[in-house]
């Protein structure tokens, strides 16, 4: 029980936590949508890409949230429009862009020849100097994104199901495309600071890719990722506090454990349940062994 | 109301296409209240074109296109749409009865659950297709003939008056298209226009109140029996069209 309390009489400790469980909630409800449209390869590109706009703050003295959510909003729509302008795939256009605006970034900074070790918690993330200020900000983001979500819930669902359909009901499918990868760049930022460039995409892709396993309607597995979030959060931050370990490392590994132990041991589409269905159905459908040819 | 009068679907001198290249050229007819009329014609003849430009979602190059006396834009509310069965993502996690309400989404209000209204008119369109009874059931676990069904129902929803569907019948087994080709029937009986893009010449031939051959250009329009001759056959399909003879009756079976 000590062991519980203890971290929490810690300044630095609330906050990691208070950010950790904001993360969770938007990585739940983006997951989702990510994970039901095959859309992790773009969140690791923003992810990658808004560190143009941070190493551009940096240098330029301004807001770093501001730089990265530009970045990744400006490298989401860009996306959007190279692959249905150039004639390339959309893997493509991530792979061009991403990478392009990623070493514009490493660019700026070998220029400005001041490497700290603050800019690169930005790459491997960390929780523990996570301030106020930044709380605020990933707060304001967190809300900005849960209301865009459902204010335009059944547009994004309906374009995501059905497009044509969608279009011919007078859905803006074009726009719906292009603000659902503005609000990723939006829901990447707020999870950068704590697990880092390197990992954010696994709070986005692993608690709804878990949920996926265990539920199947949306609003539930938005819920059921949110909560998995939460507690690969906490149960990470506890074990980096007591391990001495990178708390963004521990955070992602325990959700990574988390969606094994699921693969395991869903009802529905785990192996065991899948196993032991295949041990059933052969034992009723049994027949007497076919008599071999002489 | 002057629209209760207007014909459901008027192409005039339509040209349409994609890029630089025409798919559509000088396409003109008038569909007939209440008709079931199939529409037929090789792959790449347009029919998925044709519906498109009649949906509003593709501009016509040349030509006017009227659907119940308004802009296809505006007429959106009135009529139901069912596109071709692998445009939809079938793994996606809705239960049949959201899919089916999505077809509301014009009369849908933002942050608010389906009025009664809305929910009345899916309870409708579902029993209407017979799948009531699987309403909770997501749509990844429904056969090929009840995910049609779920197409049409949500088409159903919109409380349409001219139904317009894109090869519903592709893929399905004998049973499930019998099946579905009498649904069709009873809603033309019911009074909807329905518009079937097909390559069942079969049950046009036989069943249907209308053909529109389509290759690019409207070949025929009319009655099956007047209209499907050997002759305009040939012009529809051209080498696409393998004519059997079976038991002295001629069958024409649309090659790809």
């Amino acid at each position: 029980m000590e062991r519980i309390v203890e971290p929490l009489q810690l300044a630095f400790m609330q906050r990691a936590l208070l950010a950790a469980l904001l993360i969770a909630v938007v990585g739940g409800v983006v997951g989702t949508f990510v994970v039901l449209k095959g859309l992790a390869f773009i969140g690791d590109a923003l992810a990658h890409a808004a560190f143009a706009g941070v190493a551009t703050a940096y240098v330029l003295g301004g807001s770093i949230y501001l730089g990265s959510v530009l970045a990744a909003v400006a490298t989401a729509l860009a996306i959007g429009f190279v692959s249905r302008r150039a004639r390339v795939s959309f893997d493509t256009a991530i792979g061009i862009l991403f990478v392009g605006a990623f070493a514009f970034g490493i660019m700026l900074i070998s220029a400005s020849r001041s490497y700290t070790v603050d800019l690169f918690s930005f790459v491997f993330g960390d929780v523990l100097g996570v301030g106020w200020e930044d709380l605020r900000v990933m707060a304001a983001l967190t809300v900005l994104v849960l209301a865009l979500v459902a204010l335009f819930y059944r547009e994004v669902v309906f374009t995501a199901y059905d497009p044509t359909m969608a279009e011919a009901s007078g859905v803006p499918v074009t726009v719906v495309q292009y603000g659902q990868l503005a609000l990723l760049a939006v829901a990447t930022v707020v999870a950068i600071k704590v697990v880092g460039i390197v990992l954010v995409v696994a709070m986005l892709v692993t608690p709804a890719a878990t949920a996926r396993l265990l539920v199947r309607r949306i609003p539930h597995m938005m819920a059921v990722a949110t909560l998995l979030g939460a507690l690969a959060a906490v149960t990470g931050l506890y074990l980096s506090y007591y391990l001495n370990v990178a708390s963004g490392a521990a955070v992602v590994l325990v959700a990574t454990g988390l969606f094994l132990l699921a693969l395991l041991l869903s009802p529905r589409h785990g192996l065991l349940a899948w196993w032991w269905r295949r041990r059933l159905a052969l034992r009723t459908r049994a027949v007497a062994p076919v008599p071999a040819a002489e | 109301m002057e629209t209760e009068r207007a014909a459901p679907l008027v192409f005039e001198g339509v040209w349409a296409g994609y890029g630089t290249r025409t798919v559509l050229e000088d396409v003109g007819f008038t569909l007939r209240r209440g008709a079931l009329t199939g529409l037929i014609g090789p792959n790449g003849s347009g029919k998925s074109t044709l519906i498109k430009v009649a949906l509003g979602l593709l501009r016509p190059w040349r030509g006017r296109v009227q659907v119940l006396g308004m802009d296809p834009a505006e007429a959106r509310e009135r009529v139901g749409y069912m596109p071709q069965i692998e445009l939809v993502d079938w793994d996606f996690p809705l239960s049949v009865a959201e899919a089916v309400l999505l077809g509301r989404y014009g009369r849908l209000r933002r942050l608010r659950p389906p009025s009664a209204a809305d929910q009345a008119a899916v309870r409708a369109a579902l029993e209407r297709v017979g799948l009531w009874h699987l309403r909770d059931r997501p749509i990844g676990e429904l056969s090929g003939g009840q995910q049609r069904r779920v197409l049409l129902a949500r088409a159903l929803a919109r409380s349409a008056e001219l139904l317009l569907l894109d090869e519903p019948l592709a893929g399905l087994d004998i049973g499930a298209q019998e099946d579905l080709e009498r649904l069709l029937r009873e809603l033309a009986d019911a009074g909807s226009t329905v518009l079937v893009a097909t390559h069942d010449l079969h049950h046009v031939a036989h069943s249907y109140d209308d053909v529109l051959c389509l290759n690019g250009r409207v070949v025929a329009h009319g009655r099956p029996e007047v209209v499907l001759t050997e002759e305009v056959l040939q012009q529809t399909f051209g080498r696409h069209l393998v004519l059997l003879e079976i038991g002295g009756r001629t069958y024409g079976l649309p090659g790809g």
